[in-house]
């Protein structure tokens, strides 16, 4: 009993709750939206979203994967920034940039063999993810203008420059989309294609994940090892906790700065070319100006992930479950903005962790000393002032 | 005697710490009530309890014998109960008389009255004998003066109930004498005071009654003029203390730390935060930078330990030009900084205990591998210092440092830059915010890196420590040193007016 009670006390826990009750108040929000909306399918609705990726049996949920991966990329872009004091709204552009390199190398260096090719494409994404970060990075440490304009600036700069790009070399004008890559630059499937397809008759329909969600999970480990356990990561976060002290510990704060952006820019890029180098079925590039979604919802989904590596994985597959779950609602009669606006009220509440995780101990606190005093005044009236000895626990809170 | 206020077995749990424990506290009319103890005593819970700004568990206030509720400091005010805080709490760019009114503006369809304003303030400061100039700008006047805002806002607000929380803790011995003469004076005209402190030389002078507090509980209340000084730091330690620093003499041996004709620039304004200051620390001695709060005590100790940019000069570290050198470079080179703000600079408060206290070292080959940091050694390390210097936390070495209390904070930053075994200690009033026992030991530290050969400069506003610890006191006003004493010769009050700025005489370098 009193383990439980310690776990429950704990801030580990508080924290996953925090972010488990908020996606809780995000789909009630949803359900009365779709009750506003179209209260005859309300329920049929909210099942659907629930439903999520199973909807469409294992090539559903290969899809989640799928979408989940560059969410996973993004999320990490904007949690390691914000381990480290930055906040990076850039992923958007770092994304677009990273994908646009995929691709142009996907169709264009055929010259290299097929392992080397997907890996390369890779790798360019990154370096150019990572270079598009560079500039909000030296404008911070060595101008101190604040990353935030700077990198919204340069999503939009990124943006028209991907769209320039794409059209001036690797564009399909028939599809209006970007060209498919050469096969020696999409991603295998890592054996994930012998669990997500349907069976339609003799032919599998195939999901389009591929082994980039492995990619995805294993750069989050790394991350993850980066940030708790090696030097850089305890400068990092140092500098991000308190930059002041760091630099009174002798840390080189400027430096730091560039490189957390850099790392933050080359794994948004990456993301980009996760997603796009996934064959003919997969994604491709639109010329189209709207900044990439992936880079905005790596906000949610770090906030979500309370900025823990670990953390992200789960709410990018959460946030891409619930995103297919409404792209089904269309078989319903909710208009395609609904659905939009559901999956943005649920990703808005999911960032309303960090506000439930001050408000949560308060509402345990006051409810164990409600419980408290009702026991009390029974132990009272049997034995008169003995106090309830559950009233030392821990109790949360309180002045700080 | 009937009682004003009384706080009636007040309980205030936080979490795992009982900082109020069935603690009592009446308030005669008309009387000063000095409220006594160590940091983390209990005192400022108590008087956030009875501001509004915590609720008590357990316990009741009473004014004039009435049970009452105070749930926010309007609360608090509405009973006629205000505050003169540490940090005052001023707009600095208004005037005197725009601050006093702030908040209970008298109004006609909207537009200020300012006029009847007036008039009461100028009338409460002749009554009070608290001369200040309803016109002035808050940012051109001095500390005391601020204070005397402060004190008629809740004139003002005809408050009965005044608390001081350390106010004295800014002022020059001249205005600490000022501010007793006022406090008598409100007292003769019926106010209530209540007087927070750790110097016993303050209550003795002024204060009626003392209720004393150690470690969250109630120790007792006593006359003071019955009470001697060392029964008073008995009941607030609990053991007693002695109050002399005991030292040697010092044999300074050869420069260690040489500063020139340093300037640096001001954050404001173009007057110069160090202005042309130039000193030397040898080994084995400890020099106090002496000097009230604000005359470029904190830009010197940035400059010198390479955290803010100088406009000219040079400073010297064993002969070497050190001017231009890193943070790191120079905390390598034996430089050890206790700084003055614990939670800005001495801390991330965000990290466990034990990776602040390797904050300094976690890139030494005893702490990293491969660019790994060997979490095993941080926490054996962590657990060496712990014991040593008595750091006491709720989870050990794992504790995160922002649950700690003040005091607890400073030992960790302490041990931390003692243990790296410096070869010039840089501390910033090393023992603000600390209990007795804490500062004798602390004390004692600074004398035994002294004896051991080492250099310490000592920036410290407290009078006492400037007098006890030092070898050699530099007094520092608006940027520039203007005196050099002998702590065996001088007097309290000779170094006060070198503080004020009123004195001066050639120092040789």
């Amino acid at each position: 009993m009193n383990r439980i009670r310690n776990i429950m006390v704990s801030d580990g826990f508080n924290r996953a709750f925090s972010s488990i009750f908020s996606i809780l108040v995000g789909l009630l929000f949803g359900f009365i939206i779709l009750l506003i909306s179209n209260p005859g399918q309300a329920v049929d609705g909210f099942v659907i979203i629930l439903k999520g990726g199973f909807s469409t049996g294992a090539k559903g949920m290969g899809q989640v994967l799928y979408f989940a991966t560059p969410l996973i990329l993004t999320g990490l872009s904007v949690g390691f920034a914000f381990k480290t004091g930055l906040f990076n709204i850039g992923a958007a552009g770092q994304f677009i940039m990273g994908a646009f390199t995929a691709v142009y190398i996907g169709v264009k260096w055929t010259f290299l063999p097929a392992p080397w090719h997907w890996i390369v494409a890779l790798i360019g994404a990154a370096v150019i993810g990572g270079l598009w970060a560079l500039i909000p990075g030296l404008l911070k440490a060595y101008l101190n203008v604040h990353e935030v304009i700077s990198t919204i600036m340069m999503n939009y700069i990124g943006m028209y420059t991907a769209n320039y790009l794409v059209k001036l070399t690797v564009f399909d004008s028939k599809k209006n989309l970007s060209m498919n890559t050469a096969e020696s630059a999409v991603l295998p499937k890592g054996g994930l294609d012998y669990i997500f397809f349907n069976q339609l008759g003799s032919t599998k329909d195939m999901s389009t994940v591929n082994c980039g969600i492995w990619i995805a999970i294993a750069v989050a480990i790394v991350m993850y090892i980066i940030l708790n356990k090696t030097v850089f990561g305890y400068e990092l976060k140092a500098c991000g906790f308190n930059a002041h002290a760091s630099k009174y510990a002798g840390i080189n704060a400027k430096r730091n700065i560039v490189l957390s952006m850099v790392i933050a820019g080359m794994l948004a890029g990456l993301g980009g070319a996760l997603l796009y180098l996934s064959g003919a079925n997969g994604r491709h590039i639109k010329v189209v100006d709207v900044l990439a979604a992936e880079g905005f919802n790596g906000i949610p989904v770090a906030l979500l992930g309370l900025s823990n590596p670990i953390g992200i994985i789960f709410s990018a597959i959460f946030i891409s479950y619930i995103t297919q779950g409404g792209n089904y609602l269309q078989r319903l009669d909710y208009m395609p903005e609904v659905i939009d606006i559901i999956i943005a009220s649920i990703i808005y509440f999911s960032a309303f962790s960090l506000v439930f995780r001050t408000l949560l101990p308060r509402l345990f606190k006051f409810l164990r000393e409600r419980r408290a005093e009702k026991t009390g005044a029974q132990t009272a009236a049997e034995a008169a002032g003995v106090e309830p000895e559950s009233r030392d626990v821990n109790n949360e809170g309180g002045g700080r | 005697m009937e009682y004003i206020i009384e706080m009636l077995h007040i309980t205030k749990e936080f979490p795992g710490i009982v900082a109020n424990d069935d603690i009592t506290l009446q308030l005669k009319k008309g009387e000063i009530h000095a409220l006594l103890g160590e940091n983390g005593a209990g005192k400022s819970t108590l008087m956030s309890v009875l501001f509004g700004l915590y609720q008590p568990d357990k316990g009741v206030i009473k004014k004039d014998g009435r049970e009452v509720k105070i749930n926010n400091p309007n609360d608090a005010n509405a009973l006629g109960i205000g505050m003169v805080h540490q940090h005052f709490k001023l707009v600095h760019n208004f005037t005197v008389l725009q601050n006093i009114i702030l908040g209970v503006e008298t109004t006609k369809r909207g537009f200020l009255k300012m006029d009847a304003a007036r008039e009461k303030v100028l009338e409460l400061s002749n009554r009070y004998g608290l001369m200040v100039d309803p016109d002035a700008l808050i940012e051109n006047i001095t500390v005391g003066m601020q204070q005397r805002v402060e004190i008629l806002k809740m004139l003002y607000r005809d408050n009965e109930i005044l608390i001081f929380d350390e106010p004295t803790a800014v002022l020059t011995p001249q205005e600490i004498e000022e501010l007793m003469k006022i406090m008598k004076n409100l007292r003769d005209e019926g106010k209530s005071i209540l007087f927070i402190t750790h110097k016993l030389n303050e209550i003795k002078a002024v204060a009626d009654r003392c209720t004393v507090l150690r470690k969250g509980k109630y120790i007792g209340t006593v006359s003071v003029a019955d009470t001697s000084k060392e029964e008073l730091t008995e009941m607030m330690v609990g053991r007693k203390v002695s109050f002399a620093v005991e030292k040697g003499e010092c044999c300074p041996k050869e420069a260690k730390l040489e500063v020139k004709n340093l300037v640096v620039a001001s954050k404001h304004g173009t007057k110069k935060a160090v202005n042309n200051v130039s000193f030397t620390v040898r080994k084995g001695e400890i020099v106090c930078i002496a000097g009230i709060d604000g005359n470029g005590q904190s830009e010197l100790v940035y400059a010198l330990t390479g955290l803010a940019p100088i406009e000219s000069g040079q400073i010297l570290l064993d002969g070497k030009d050190i001017t231009r050198a890193s943070v790191r470079s120079r905390n390598v080179a034996g430089m050890s900084h206790i700084p003055e703000d614990r939670h800005k600079h001495g801390l991330v408060l965000d990290y466990s205990l034990a990776e602040n206290l390797v904050l300094k070292r976690y890139f030494t080959p005893q702490f990293q591998k491969k660019g790994f940091i060997r979490f095993d050694e941080v926490y054996r390390y962590a657990d060496k210092l712990i014991g040593e210097f008595d750091i006491r936390s709720g989870q050990g070495a794992k504790t995160i440092t922002r649950s700690m209390s003040g005091g607890n904070q400073q030992k960790a930053i302490i041990a931390r830059e003692i243990d790296l075994d410096p070869e010039i200690l840089i501390a910033v009033q090393p023992t603000r915010g600390l209990d007795v026992g804490a500062i004798e030991y602390i004390h004692k530290q600074l004398v035994a890196q002294r004896d051991a050969g080492k250099a310490v400069l000592l920036i410290s506003l407290e009078l006492d420590e400037v007098m006890n610890v030092s070898d050699r006191i530099l007094v520092m006003y608006e940027g520039e040193i203007v005196g050099e004493l002998d702590p065996a010769e001088t007097t309290v009050q000779e170094l006060g007016l070198y503080m004020a700025g009123s004195k001066r005489n050639e120092v040789a370098v």
